[in-house]
């Protein structure tokens, strides 16, 4: 099995797993960054978004060997001290119910919004296909829209 | 650091006997701790013990609230502390559902912290040699009203556990309330926003292995042979493992532990688990159900047959008889699936003097017996530790993902983490039934409804607890036989269906679908007699003013009668989660492809007293996603003996280009206290298909509602 350097949260990790291994579970298994959630499996719930240069990715579908050496941010990773303003935004609107999803929400939300730093109702509807089952998509909404304005 | 337990039995505290028990910190010092469910340190620091399974639901923080609230603590000092680890030894049962946590708990809590309040102005009014009236607790302190002296919690702990524990604390008046009833931020929230919050399956153990089970496709289906050689090549597979089934159904009350054969594939990650899996040859022996399917019309086929009568009232028969106008519909709703975000999961290590369990479950309780059924030792020999649950909705009642944990673990001698992949999850559940319904009602000449009959055909979920009493079960009816309306002549019975389908309690259980059944038909009924909808219903409503109020304050803030953009049409509805009542009126449109937009729905809620208002909106408005994510698209279906639906592109659920503005609105009452997990869900899918009615003329009786057409 081929060793992979994987830089995660501007850490280098080594790692020794087989090539098809999804991202997420070596995220989960063998570094210990179980807070990227297993959903589905097959990118449908989004429980599994991370960061790759910053774009957001379904790590349950992406193998390890085709992340490269391109930088792999996770929600652990996001801010040194839950400070980022979409962490911020979510504790101010209390959006979390269960919390399982609610990583990869705020990882997808990120990521928009570092494209699109204000972005609309539509924009949101079109980026936020992660899913909730216990409904908290309007706060979703409302924790968005607030973290835009502070940005 | 360990910390050893000293138990002593510290009198009664509500309707059980609680253990108090004192817990030296680190410094050897005994902290205060005058009942079971909170302690104060001398640093100040409040934790509070709580009984009940946090999924999402808010319940932990509202219990807290309880507690500081009577204890005066000041509420940024207050914790969560963890689910006691064996429920044998506890108070009372240990699971969490049917929206009770509150209000099982609300007066053992108050009692609970009022105790520990008066303790504490005792200990400073002896330290300043004053009466204890002449003090009054102050935000985790005491405070000497004359002189203005203060000492916090944390400086009179220790005196405290010195005093006699009070019989009678008084407790505050609802007036002085400062914390209950307002908008109090959950104590869990940062943990969840930055991925510390851990979950069943974040659970790590040293020397812990990963598995995954291959498990029958046919339900109650035999492992016939298989063969584990090219499982065990796999790099990393350390165990293959049978597992045999255990029935979901129950005998003399237990409740059945329902897990389907299977081969577990044990290994250090779950990916090279997941490998294993698919290296395995497995043979089937598929047994009598391979070729069960079409539910529907097994249903159907039943409803020739009488049911067992759960509510007559007057001559419905002869009332429909002599009606000068008759209305009769079917409606039909299919199985569905809780899908809980974090699929199953377990940890469990058995060892032959004991077993450790990690899960996320709702019944501590049952699944403490059944871990200490599948290791092979006494109950009071396992330990459950509680995780965090992604969701619970009802499939966490159940204990088959603990049965299996410990029968893995037992066999291969080491701590097993298993996870169930998504179509493990969606294809092995417990199913919200399916139902069949016939109903009629009359109206005599004057168009007043005199008649309602209402003819269910279901599968009982009530079998796993052992056979039926009375041919019943009270679930199926929830919702149904209790129509609140003012029908001189009632009907309501139910025919037990006979099916091999695993069945479970899924969020709001009988009123899930009855609601749908029954709001639905009033409509019709409403249609019928050339009445509007709402006004019908206060008519018929003036005997329940917990139903009238809370129907009245949602068609307000809706509101109802007034006009709507071209192509919208409004719906209402309203059920009971009894004591709780929870109307909703729901604005939707129709586009020229069938596609249904629910663009609003304003939820009116009657719980009684408020906890944390906050909590309230949140779970309405996930009741309604909840409800919707049924309404719209639900639908598990059997084939060949299995679940045809494997994960979410083909059991699809609400996401956010969907999710309609929901508005609540608490209802100010002192009424009964009610909960607020499930009573959002059941009036949803009949709002809508009122309101779909109302924009299109077309009638939905059957769920999901798909396309209107």
């Amino acid at each position: 099995m081929p060793p992979y350097s994987l830089l995660v949260n501007g850490k280098r990790r080594a790692v020794d797993v087989a090539a098809n291994t999804p991202l997420l579970w070596v995220l989960r298994d063998s570094l210990g960054l179980t807070g990227t959630k297993f959903g589905c499996g097959i990118a449908q719930c989004g429980a599994c978004t991370v960061h790759i240069s910053g774009q957001a990715v379904r790590s349950c579908v992406m193998p390890v060997s085709a992340v490269g050496t391109n930088p792999i941010t996770t929600i652990e990773g996001l801010s040194a001290s839950t400070t980022h303003r979409v962490q911020k935004a979510w504790i101010a609107e209390d959006v979390p119910q269960c919390g399982y999803c609610q990583s990869g929400q705020i990882m997808a939300a990120a990521a928009l919004l570092r494209r699109t730093p204000q972005p609309s109702d539509a924009d949101i509807d079109a980026a936020m296909t992660n899913i909730c089952r216990c409904g908290t998509y309007q706060r979703i909404r409302a924790a968005i829209h607030r973290a835009a304005k502070e940005a | 650091m360990e910390r050893r337990v000293f138990l002593q039995v510290a009198g009664t505290v509500g309707a059980g006997l609680v253990i108090a028990f004192r817990l030296p910190d680190r410094h050897g010092v005994v902290p205060f701790a005058p009942n079971a469910w909170l302690r104060v340190d001398t640093d100040g620091a409040v934790t509070v013990t709580v009984d009940k399974s946090e999924m999402g639901e808010g319940n932990h923080t509202a219990l807290a609230m309880i507690v500081a609230e009577e204890l005066e603590a000041d509420w940024s000092k207050v914790k969560i502390g963890a689910v006691p680890e064996n429920p044998a030894g506890w108070s009372r049962r240990m699971s969490t559902g049917g929206s009770t946590s509150v209000r099982t708990s609300w007066d053992i809590l108050r009692k609970a912290g009022a105790t520990a309040r008066a303790m504490l102005v005792t200990a400073a009014a002896q330290t300043w040699n004053v009466e204890p009236a002449s003090c009054r607790a102050d935000n985790g302190t005491v405070v000497h009203i004359r002189s203005r002296k203060r000492m916090t919690y944390g400086e009179l702990a220790q005196k405290a556990a010195t005093i006699p524990v009070p019989e009678n604390a008084p407790l505050k008046d609802p007036k002085d309330f400062r914390l209950l009833g307002t908008a109090v931020p959950r104590l869990d929230t940062p943990s969840k926003v930055n991925g510390t919050a851990q979950f069943g399956i974040d659970v790590r153990v040293p020397g812990m292995l990963i598995a995954t089970i291959e498990r029958s496709p046919v339900f109650g289906g035999k492992v016939k042979t298989f063969d584990a050689a090219a499982a065990k090549a796999v790099a990393g597979v350390r165990h293959v493992v049978p597992l045999d089934s255990t029935p979901w159904t129950g005998v003399q009350g237990a409740w059945g532990v329902g897990t389907e054969s299977g081969v577990a594939v044990v290994a250090d990650t779950y990916w090279q688990a997941v490998q294993g899996r698919q290296a395995l040859k497995v043979t089937w022996d598929e047994g009598a159900n391979a070729s069960l399917g079409n539910i529907p019309a097994r249903l159907a086929a039943l409803a020739g047959q009488s049911g067992a009568q759960a509510r007559k009232d007057g001559d419905p028969v002869a009332a429909l008889v002599g009606a000068a106008k008759r209305v009769d519909a079917v409606y039909e709703v299919p199985f569905l699936h809780h899908a809980t975000m974090e699929p199953m999961n377990c940890t469990a290590f058995a060892r032959a003097d004991g077993c450790e369990v990690w899960a996320p479950t709702q019944n501590q309780t049952r699944a403490q017996q059944v871990a200490a059924e599948a290791a092979g030792v006494p109950v009071e020999k396992v330990r459950i530790h509680t995780t965090l649950l992604g969701g619970g909705f009802g499939r966490r009642l159940e204990s088959d993902f603990v049965a299996e944990a410990v029968r893995i673990s037992k066999a291969v001698n080491a701590p097993v983490k298993v996870i169930w992949s998504r179509e493990d999850d969606m294809k092995h559940g417990f199913y919200r039934p399916a139902t069949y319904n016939q109903l009629a009602a009359g109206l005599d000449a004057q168009n007043k409804p005199i008649a309602w009959t209402h003819h269910i055909v279901a599968p009982p979920i009530l079998l796993k607890f052992g056979p039926l009493q009375n041919g019943i079960d009270r679930t199926l009816i929830d919702g149904a036989s209790d129509i609140p309306y003012a029908f001189p002549n009632v009907s309501v019975d139910q025919v037990a269906a006979d099916l091999p389908v695993p069945l479970g309690f899924w969020r709001s259980v009988g009123a899930s679908q009855n609601a749908f059944v029954v709001e639905c038909f009033f409509d019709e009924v409403a249609a019928a007699a050339g009445r509007d909808p709402y006004e019908l219903r206060r008519e018929l409503l003036q005997t329940k003013p917990r139903h009238l109020r809370t129907l009245e304050l949602a068609a307000t803030k809706a509101g109802w009668g007034t006009p709507l953009p071209a192509g919208h049409g409004r719906g209402i509805a309203i059920a009971e989660w009894e004591p709780t009542t929870c109307a909703e009126v729901a604005e939707v449109s129709v586009a020229p492809d069938g596609t249904v937009r629910v663009h609003r729905v304003v939820c009116a809620v009657d719980c009684g007293p408020v906890v944390n208002t906050d909590t309230i909106a949140a779970q309405m408005q996930g009741g309604v996603v909840f409800g919707l994510s049924a309404a719209l698209y639900g639908e598990i279906t059997i084939e060949n003996g299995g679940v045809k639906q494997s994960n979410f592109n083909d059991y699809p659920v609400l996401r956010m280009p969907e999710m309609p503005l929901v508005e609540v609105h608490i209802v100010p009452s002192s009424d009964t206290l009610g909960g607020i997990g499930e009573p959002s869900v059941p009036p949803t899918a009949p709002a809508v298909c009122n309101a779909i009615y109302a924009a299109t003329g077309k009638r939905i009786r059957r769920l999901p509602i798909g396309k209107v057409t």
